[in-house]
């Protein structure tokens, strides 16, 4: 394991939830559960440029779970496209920082994102272009596992089988819970293997919190060519946060301020552990 | 094709999309209806560069988005109820929020489609679109304004809606007909009124003029191609030397072409607006000229609303 990689990880869930709590509004539990993905894509896999952020032949990621960008800006921030304080703005009237992904405003961001199954439409979309173009880079998309329900999401999986997007990544951020509860109980999208295996995708599943085993799924989905590769990282809701883990009610809600504090402390703990 | 010569305006997209695939790298999609939208004109040419998605507008229209992301100029083509309405999120999200540069190629719509009903007889498209920021809406009336109004999205830094028919319409502009984006073609001046007209209504705009000067009344006509940005400027003018406005579209009086330019017109020059168009209601199947009868998308109807407009002045 890149103890570099952890510690980014860990950075960044503070810059989410300092942006969330300033803003006393945004989604920490999903934020949580996908910061590790984030920072090893950022950190080990992708070629991107902090300081050329359009870089025509760069790769390219899509946040289509969009409602999780303080997790991506906070990544963002350690990656060096803007400050970390700028991430503390966040959802703040007079700031860039917007709720969901916004490409036109926010450095580093590919797509602007926020209503649920189009980012990976528009991550297909990024993919066949590179293909036309002959390019040789790769695009990477997280969804949910509650956006699943979204019809387009599927009318995107067969078109990137189709079209043998094997540049192609996506991961499911397969945390079980949605905004109302557990993903079984409000809409079942189980088994999520086998619906991705029919529609002839390459199909990986891992711990989305094994920096080692994001890296290697990566590397897979690299290797594996006609079709597109999905890793369906298995995730702990609030990682990071103990009293946020596995809990459906920090979907979309703000901590106050000793869970704020509380929650610091905890990854403070994590990172100088990390550090030592 | 000469004056007069008639042609569907859906023909003259897939015809310019293969022409102007030579000299642009454009890409084009379609959502499994190429032979009815006629992008299979520019898919017979450049088959490595026309995608097919299938039967999912919602998706064509995001994957154009992420497409046009990487500095493609592409065109996404349906029908007009699906390019329009079933992905309207999409358009509005993925597209036009962040400005990217899709064309929107929307076919079939209108009253016209005729037989197929009103499930396929898109009257509130024009109206939908035009509350997006960022969308540019292009209506064009006959073969060379559609011919022209394709290569005005290519060059236009943006995403654009282009609105197309299924009817064959007679061709009214000849070869050295100069298109400007944004800008409305006054085709006759007037003194009493001005019939402000778009897509196919022009040609009957047209005739209207030609029954009213047996009447006595001098009635303008203009062609609007461009909904959105509208010509205010040309519009304000015309209310200030006319005194009266109808306008005529194949869409919902209620936010199509009627609603923009009362729009216009209420903060520029307020004076009587009749409009013609479908009045709030939904099509039926039916003959396209049959149809266009029943609901007054007729010269004589814009005639007739002439008559009132100018009845209401002061």
């Amino acid at each position: 394991m890149n103890k570099e990689t952890a510690i980014h990880a860990y950075k960044a869930r503070k810059h989410a939830l300092t942006g969330i709590y300033n803003a006393q509004s945004g989604h920490p539990g999903g934020s949580l559960s996908i910061a590790d993905i984030l920072s090893v894509l950022y950190f080990e896999v992708m070629n991107v440029d902090p300081k050329n952020p359009k870089m025509p032949d760069r790769d390219r990621f899509v946040l289509s779970k969009g409602h999780c960008a303080p997790a991506l800006y906070g990544i963002l921030a350690e990656k060096g496209f803007f400050p970390a304080s700028d991430v503390a703005t966040l959802r703040q009237t007079d700031s860039y920082m917007q709720g969901h992904p916004d490409m036109k405003g926010i450095p580093g961001i590919d797509m602007s994102t926020g209503s649920l199954g189009q980012g990976i439409s528009a991550a297909n979309g990024m993919a066949l272009a590179g293909k036309l173009a002959n390019k040789d880079y790769r695009v990477y998309t997280i969804l949910g596992d509650g956006e699943l329900e979204e019809g387009q999401v599927w009318e995107a999986a067969m078109f990137a089988a189709h079209y043998k997007l094997d540049n192609l990544t996506a991961f499911i951020d397969n945390n079980g819970l949605q905004i109302d509860g557990n993903i079984a109980d409000v809409m079942n999208s189980n088994p999520i293997d086998k619906k991705f295996e029919a529609f002839n995708w390459n199909v990986i599943t891992i711990n989305a919190h094994d920096y080692d085993a994001i890296l290697d799924a990566v590397n897979q989905a690299k290797a594996t060519k006609g079709k597109p590769t999905v890793i369906i990282a298995k995730s702990v809701k609030g990682k990071g946060v103990s009293f946020m883990e596995g809990q459906a009610a920090w979907h979309g809600a703000a901590p106050k301020k000793e869970q704020y504090e509380q929650a610091i402390a905890e990854l403070d703990a994590k990172i100088a552990e990390l550090e030592a | 094709m000469a004056i007069g010569d008639k042609k569907a305006t859906r023909e003259s997209y897939g015809q310019a999309l293969a022409e102007l695939g030579e000299k642009y790298d454009i890409l084009v999609m379609d959502a499994d209806l190429s032979k009815s939208t006629k992008t299979d004109t520019f898919k017979k040419k450049f088959p490595d560069r026309f995608i097919n998605t299938g039967i999912a507008e919602g998706n064509m229209i995001s994957t154009a988005a992420g497409i046009a992301s990487t500095g493609r100029v592409v065109f996404a083509s349906s029908f007009a109820m699906f390019a329009a309405g079933r992905a309207f999120e999409q358009v509005r999200n993925s597209v036009a929020y962040p400005k990217l540069n899709v064309k929107i190629g929307a076919t079939h719509a209108g009253i016209s489609v005729g037989e197929d009903g009103a499930s396929h007889q898109c009257l509130e498209d024009i109206g939908i679109m035009r509350t997006i920021p960022n969308m540019v809406i292009i209506n064009p009336a006959d073969h060379v304004e559609a011919m022209a109004a394709v290569e005005a999205a290519i060059n236009y830094d943006g995403p654009v809606y282009l609105r197309f028919g299924r009817l064959a319409v007679p061709q009214i502009f000849d070869e050295s007909y100069k298109f400007e984006l944004g800008k409305g073609v006054t085709i006759s001046e007037g003194k009493d009124a001005t019939i402000v007209a778009t897509g196919l209504m022009v040609p009957y705009a047209i005739e209207a003029r030609e029954l009213l000067a047996k009447e006595g009344i001098d009635a303008g006509v203009i062609n609007i191609h461009t909904i959105k940005p509208i010509d205010a400027e040309l519009l304000t003018e015309a209310a200030k030397k006319t005194g009266a406005i109808v306008t005529a579209e194949e869409h919902n009086v209620i936010g199509g072409l009627g609603s923009a330019v009362a729009e216009v017109l209420s903060e520029t020059c307020p004076v009587p607006i009749k409009r013609v168009g479908t009045q709030d209601v939904f099509g039926r199947s039916g003959k396209p000229y049959e149809l266009m009868e029943l609901y007054g998308l007729t010269a004589e109807n814009i005639a007739k609303n002439v008559k009132e407009a100018i009845a209401l002045k002061k």
